[in-house]
């Protein structure tokens, strides 16, 4: 039977069409795959299902869910049916929850805002759900508040909150997009298996066609508000009928050619790190007990020689970020030493030595100033070894060489896309010209076809300029993809180290083999 | 997996060694202050006794002050006395008032404490109705209603407002006394009557000060990830500004308060003017005129106390709102 029976969605924000005659049926306890880039309206369309949409949204269109058209009730009649018909969930668990209230209580809110239950009654049902989702009493009670909590964690209470009064229809926007990929593994596990034990249907949405391969019987992919291709998961990857599925399919499987890796061997190594330890000082447990130390990085070794690629992937809080640091000589170590081209790195690091070594980071909307000309942040890095003359000529070629105008200069960085600022932040690591660029998950946020975009410039870039690259990520078809050698990190050591095919098909540690394992893949068959 | 280790100690052992740092970090800062104030006051400008007694006094006349003030001796010893003389609530005795300077405070604290305390009162239950509203009728007539009347309350001056007070209720409705306090001793009604108007001239520029803080604390908070996770459990907008915004905006509010309540206790000078209230403002700026140091020194050591005894007691209401805190140093 159908649930829910959508047609001709139109939402127009301030006169901006966002999404336009989106439709598509969802039966009861059905899971569909809703895919798409960021900005196709996936997360408009569940908003719109919702009545949460932003102010100054209009909305046409008829949604029948129940017998109802949920784009024609009362905000009253919505605030009655929101949890307790329609759950949802959304992408960022670290935020999701309020930081002010126990888990208990949040849970506990869903029945008693309803009139489901009294308070008592309400916390007891919210044990059993929080239960349910894999936070036992004995382990979780009640009254632990978020910040107690690791980000999987967190996404189990929003579960738990979102089915409380079990609905009929759960809504997951980008569930486990910022989640580590056991983590994702283990709450996609949740989710299918509450849908089939509560005979709830899910409306899952993710840019990630892998999830939705291993997850959903239906799929409908969205592109610039429309939904282009729709049908049974199966059949819609194994024909990809639509242009768009095709291109997003190309992109995601993406290999830049890269020449081969340079011979090893006689070339002394670029980078060097010997039996790295950094330690953080962690709050004292008592007023007059001594500070425990937490050790991030934990006797890590390797080399990286000139030209080469180097991929180090594990999951968030395995040290990966305290290791980059180390290795830009902003933190110092508690042990061991790293060397660049021969010489300590460190705080008090030769500025021209510093600028042997330059990083692009993740986030392309945090790492810029938003006052500077683009021209002036490309710069920036002539101040460790004096700006040239000609320094205006050179920032033109380094936006020439990463593909952008030698005009967009004089522009401000609120004026590019995610894309775009992330070729500038590499024509501001190539600027000097260093030997080593330190890519830390520097295409993690960006969508499959920019991603491949920019995985093809810095295979051309490390070509064309003999440059090494440590490439951090959590990805690792991505670190498949374009890097030589891969090493594994786990708990601030490394615990496998190899040719990067070699690792990622036959994984020898334990560790490695469980990350391979829960990363989800499009059955080989169907591609 | 597992709840991190700070959930495993014992319940309520955070907030006791939140509470002890906190409370040696309060007895660190009043012991740092009184050794500042006493610096300025007794060692840097020279002889205290010859810049209380003016240019014209004869050195036997200074000679004997000295003794009086017991300024004989060094500056260490002399510290110690003061600051052992405090401790026992000797402050010392006024130059000019020839009382000891703790009943002279005495009597006026009983005037601009609850002058102050009034003041905040009527502040807060202004002002987070008020910021509650803006907030939820952002961009709407009640927002930019509140919006333009809480710019007017910034903007004048409060001895104005005093001034309207006094026309409207003392001098055309004779409601309330225009000025003057007649002591507790006269019975709590006639001394409440004579702070209404001061308190009330004293809590409107604060009010809209509070006001404001708080509906752009509310509006930020509204915008947080878990507003949208409380609409899709099913609350409407007003729960889950209720529930949800209100305690998390507090935590700037609860330091506006803070920093009130310590102006209000020493800054209502002109207000206790105007009404010719016999405050702690008024004292102040009495010795100061008349040179009476004793009473500066004490009264100054006073304030900044109750500044360090509010910060902390917002620090532990901080807590008390965000669990998160508790944790800190």
């Amino acid at each position: 039977m159908t649930l829910l029976r959508l047609r001709d969605l139109d939402v127009a924000i301030g006169g901006t069409p966002i999404l336009a005659g989106v439709g598509f049926d969802l039966a009861e306890g059905a899971v569909m795959g809703l895919v798409g880039e960021s900005g196709s309206g996936k997360s408009m369309t569940a908003l719109a299902l919702m009545g949460l949409l932003p102010e100054g949204a209009t909305v046409t269109g008829r949604a029948d869910f129940a017998g109802r058209d949920l784009l024609a009730l009362s905000e009253t009649a919505l605030c009655g049916l929101r949890g307790r018909e329609i759950g949802m969930i959304f992408q960022e668990p670290m935020t999701a929850l309020n930081p002010l209230q126990t888990i208990g209580d949040q849970v506990a809110e869903t029945l008693i805002v309803h009139g489901a239950a009294r308070r008592a009654e309400a916390r007891g049902v919210a044990a059993e759900r929080l239960a349910r989702v894999g936070l036992p009493q004995d382990r979780f009670p009640l009254s632990l508040y978020p910040h107690e909590l690791s980000g999987g964690q967190r996404q189990r209470v929003c579960i738990a909150m979102a089915v409380a009064l079990r609905p009929k229809l759960l809504i997951a926007d980008e569930p486990t997009t910022a989640l580590d990929v056991t983590t994702q593994a283990q709450i996609l596990d949740l989710l299918t298996g509450l849908v089939a034990e509560e005979r709830m249907a899910m409306l899952l949405i993710t840019h990630d066609l892998a999830v939705v391969s291993g997850t959903a019987d239906h799929v409908a992919v969205m592109q610039a508000g429309r939904i282009v291709e729709a049908g049974a998961t199966e059949a819609v990857f194994r024909t990809r009928a639509h242009d768009y599925t095709r291109r997003l399919f190309a992109a995601s499987a993406h290999r830049p050619d890269r020449r081969p890796p340079p011979p090893g061997g006689e070339a002394p190594p670029l980078l060097e790190v010997r039996g790295a330890v950094r330690e953080y000082r962690l709050p004292r447990p008592g007023p007059f007990a001594p500070h425990p130390a937490l050790r991030a990085v934990d006797g890590v070794s390797f080399a990286l020689g000139p030209g080469e690629s180097l991929g180090l992937v594990g999951e968030s809080g395995c040290g990966k970020s305290t290791l980059t640091r180390a290795i830009l000589g902003l933190d110092a170590l508690q042990g061991g030493e790293i060397r660049l081209a021969g010489v300590p790195v460190g705080p008090g690091m030769d500025p021209a030595l510093r600028a042997r070594v330059q990083v692009v980071f993740q986030d392309p909307y945090g790492s810029f100033d938003p006052r500077w000309r683009v021209e002036r942040l490309v710069a920036e890095p002539f101040h460790l070894t004096g700006r040239p003359d000609d320094w205006r000529d050179r920032v033109g070629a380094a936006l020439r060489e990463v593909g952008l105008a030698p005009g967009d200069g004089a522009k401000f960085i609120h004026e590019f896309s995610g894309g775009q600022r992330q070729r500038i932040a590499i024509a501001r690591a190539l600027i000097i010209r260093p030997d080593l660029i330190v890519l830390d998950e520097a295409v993690s946020a960006l969508d499959v076809r920019v991603r491949a975009q920019i995985l093809d410039l810095l295979a051309a870039l490390q070509d064309s300029h003999g440059l090494a690259y440590l490439f951090i990520s959590h990805d690792l078809s991505v670190v498949r993809a374009v890097t030589d050698r891969v090493l594994v990190m786990q708990a601030g050591r490394i615990v496998e180290d190899g040719a990067a095919e070699a690792v990622l098909t036959a994984p020898r540690h334990a560790y490695t083999q469980q990350l391979v394992a829960a990363t989800p893949k499009i059955p080989e068959d169907w591609m | 997996m597992g709840p991190s280790s700070l959930a495993a100690e014992i319940p309520g052992s955070d907030m006791i060694a939140y509470l002890a740092r906190r409370l040696v970090s309060l007895a660190l800062s009043l012991a740092a202050a009184s050794v500042a104030i006493f610096a300025v006051i007794e060692v840097i400008p020279g002889d205290p006794a010859a810049f209380m007694l003016g240019l014209n006094a004869s050195p036997e006349t200074v000679a004997a002050l000295r003794a009086e003030l017991g300024l004989e001796g060094g500056p260490v010893d002399r510290y110690l006395a003061w600051a052992g003389g405090m401790l026992t609530g000797d402050f010392g005795v006024s130059y000019t008032y020839r009382t000891p300077v703790a009943d002279l405070v005495a009597d006026r604290l009983a005037v601009s404490g609850p002058l102050a305390l009034l003041a905040l009162a009527l502040a807060a239950g202004l002002a987070l109705p008020v910021g509650l509203l803006a907030a939820a009728r952002r961009g709407r007539a009640a927002d930019v209603a509140v919006m333009g009347a809480t710019q007017i309350g910034i903007s004048v001056p409060n001895f104005w407002f005093a001034m309207l007070l006094v026309l409207v209720f003392a001098v055309n409705w004779q409601v309330l006394p225009a000025g003057g306090f007649p002591g507790w001793q006269a019975g709590a009604g006639p001394a409440l009557a004579a702070l209404i108007l001061p308190a009330v001239a004293l809590a409107l520029p604060q009010a809209a000060i509070l006001a404001r803080v708080l509906r752009s604390a509310l509006i930020e908070t509204l915008g947080q990830d878990y507003i949208r996770t409380a609409r899709a459990k099913g609350l409407s907008r007003g729960q889950a500004l209720r529930r949800h915004a209100f305690r998390n905006a507090l935590i700037p509010v609860l330091t506006i308060l803070g920093m009130q309540f310590s102006f209000l206790l020493a800054g209502a000078i002109i207000i206790e003017n105007v009404f010719y209230l016999p405050g702690l403002g008024r004292l102040v700026f009495q010795a100061i005129t008349q040179r009476d140091l004793v009473v500066v020194e004490s009264v100054v050591m006073l304030l900044v106390a109750a500044v360090i005894l509010v910060t902390f007691l917002v620090d532990l209401a901080y807590a008390a709102v965000d669990p998160r805190l508790r944790h800190r140093a």
